[in-house]
């Protein structure tokens, strides 16, 4: 019987198994935001434990409140950065040069294939991108990664999702995992990992990819993962090109992680992608979706397009096409939020940003922001918001707000006429 | 050290309560737990229940349907129901993280099936509901208006052992 990625995975980086059933996996990268982590931290020093297992596996940047907009928030932000400091932890990502932590770290080149990685933060399995096992972990977990470079997990099975066909023009990523999650349900992946194949897949870019696997956690996976391939060598070399002889030999190395043929899965689900609407969540669980034709002509305040599901530059230009030329509705706010100063830097080379601001929306910083209701876009009581984001739980973008995810072709429309509107028709 | 486990159980009849209805994202700006105290399930949608009422502030114990505590990996989850003196949930099933979090706080999730989660909150419609657990014997006793029922539960060695450890962290410390 072959294994699959995960299990190949966890094979490699067993450390211990202290009890049947339960792997000790050592951690290539152990990632920390200012959200979760300071706890961590404050506990590592009331301990006398204030130690890193390895300053430059450890990874952290400063992205859910950035800048800082209250004193609260400029502490957590404080005792993250002094104890990057004192700690040496070379790559650190402060006001300037911080963005969403799932777009920020891949853009960086620090997740390749075969690494397991941790973060204190639910959507990390969004790495899995790259074909490695990426896990959301707590504050706990978080601590004993940064001490020792260890977690605990349950061998994970794993769900084999085979998407095949052709995407329609104007149904992205996005709307593709929306369905899934509406067929899998919110807890169908629990303790499982979601493998996402097929041709579709192959022709994905790392953004769509990582798209996907971001919303894994959405149906209660551990991490979601695609194979490593060609598109994943492309995106790295920057990154790697010292490593290897060339991109076929890094192709080979990579290739190694791959699931194989006979592997095995608890559940294998097709889906035909061909006659795939664009989706829409409504209700407050992210099973609850619908084709756009469905929702369209329900009401919102205000279009939210960025975060670490949608807010990579691919994203920003499908919205920008939808955007070019045309004015966002009097009744609407429009906020963008691309997730890293690169893509920033790049869709202003690109004119996008231009395109944004010529419709009326709001440009932020890369920031988390609003995606969970903590700045930059709060929604006030009984407002509706379509969203790129990964959660439409009751408050989420703020008490009593309603949101609705979609992809950023959608929220485009949407921001134009002010109602759920499906891209294709304007 | 060990925490106290068992007492006066709040019924949530609901499934998938998220993490962010536990505590919500605009006060993960504490970064001490006791802070946490006032909030917990400030906004859980669930007819009738009232988050500053004193069913809330006796409990001890939570009963609850599947996939509990998904959504964010936020500890402060966990932390809210600790500060509460809430250290004993049971329910259906969990969301992996919520779990994995409460078993390295040396908290309990306890999982039985549905049919026995219908029974305990037919008990507490009917009169105030008290929970015992024996962690050792992977027992839980459950006793209402003079009726108990008795329920065998399973929970890993390892969760097992993180539980009496007081934590993960004391575990992993002492052995890596
Ligand atoms: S963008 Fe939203 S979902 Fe992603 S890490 Fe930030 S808060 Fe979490």
């Amino acid at each position: 019987m072959g294994k699959t990625l995960a299990e190949k995975i966890f094979d490699s980086h067993l450390r211990d198994e202290p009890f049947p059933g339960t792997k000790v996996l050592n951690i290539d990268r152990v990632l920390c935001h200012e959200i979760t982590t300071p706890v961590a931290i404050a506990d590592l020093v009331w301990r006398g434990k204030d130690r890193v297992f390895d300053r430059t596996s450890i990874k952290a940047v400063i992205d859910h409140v950035t800048p800082a907009k209250d004193s609260k928030t400029a502490t957590q932000a404080k005792i993250l950065r002094d104890w990057a400091r004192r700690h040496d932890i070379p790559d650190f990502f402060d006001v300037g040069h911080n963005g969403v932590c799932h777009a920020l770290f891949p853009e960086k080149g620090f997740i390749h294939p075969g690494h397991t990685v941790i973060m204190g933060d639910s959507h990390t399995c969004t790495h899995g991108a790259f074909g490695a096992f990426a896990a959301g972990v707590g504050t706990t977990d978080l601590e004993v990664g940064i001490l020792k470079g260890v977690c605990a997990f349950r061998e994970p099975a794993t769900i084999r999702v085979n998407l095949d066909g052709v995407l329609p023009t104007g149904v992205f990523a996005k709307d593709v995992i929306l369905y899934v999650i509406s067929r899998l349900g919110v807890n169908g992946a629990t303790d499982k990992v979601i493998e996402f194949r097929g041709g579709v897949v192959d022709q994905m870019s790392m953004e769509a990819r990582m798209t996907l696997c971001n919303m894994a956690i959405e149906a209660g996976g551990t991490s979601g993962v695609c194979m490593p391939d060609k598109v994943t060598v492309d995106y790295l070399w920057p990154f790697i090109e010292n490593d290897y002889v060339g991109k076929e030999a890094a192709l080979a190395a990579f290739s190694k992680w791959c699931s194989d043929d006979d592997a095995n899965y608890v559940e294998v689900m097709d889906v035909d992608v061909s006659s795939l609407e664009p989706q829409v969540t409504y209700g407050y669980k992210p099973d609850c979706v619908k084709p756009v034709s469905e929702m369209a002509g329900t009401p919102v305040d205000q279009v939210y397009i960025g975060t670490c599901t949608n807010g990579r530059i691919e994203d920003l230009r499908q919205a920008a096409e939808v955007l070019r030329g045309r004015q966002v509705a009097a009744t609407v706010r429009g906020i963008v939020s691309p997730a890293t100063p690169k893509i920033f830097n790049d869709a202003l080379a690109d004119g996008i940003i231009q395109v944004f601001m010529d419709s009326g929306f709001c440009v932020t910083n890369p920031t988390c922001g609003a995606c969970l209701g903590m700045s930059n876009g709060v929604l006030a009581e009984g407002e509706v918001c379509a969203s790129t984001s990964n959660r439409n739980f009751n408050g989420r973008m703020g008490k009593g707000g309603m949101v609705h995810l979609m992809s950023p072709a959608t929220a485009a429309a949407t921001a134009i006429t002010g109602v759920i509107t499906d891209a294709r028709t304007l | 050290m060990q925490k106290e486990f068992g007492g006066r159980a709040i019924v949530l009849d609901r499934s998938d309560i998220n993490t962010d209805e536990i505590i919500p994202a605009k006060y993960l700006t504490e970064v001490t737990k006791e802070a946490l105290k006032p909030y917990l399930l400030e906004d859980l949608k669930l007819e009738g229940f009232d988050p500053d009422g004193d069913v809330l502030a006796e409990a001890r114990v939570v009963v609850s349907r599947e996939n509990f505590g998904c959504g964010s990996s936020r500890e402060h989850a966990p932390w809210v129901f600790e500060v509460n003196g809430i250290h004993t949930i049971i329910a259906e099933s969990y969301a992996r993280i919520f779990r994995q979090n409460m078993f390295n706080c040396g908290m309990l999730a306890i999982e039985l099936p549905r049919d026995a989660i219908d029974a305990l909150i037919a008990m507490a419609a009917a009169a105030p509901l008290d929970v015992t657990v024996d962690l050792e014997g992977e027992k839980l006793t459950a006793s209402a208006g003079g009726q108990t029922l008795n329920y065998d539960f399973d929970i890993s060695s390892f969760d097992k052992a993180l539980v009496v450890a007081g934590g993960w962290v004391e575990f992993a410390d002492a052995r890596y």
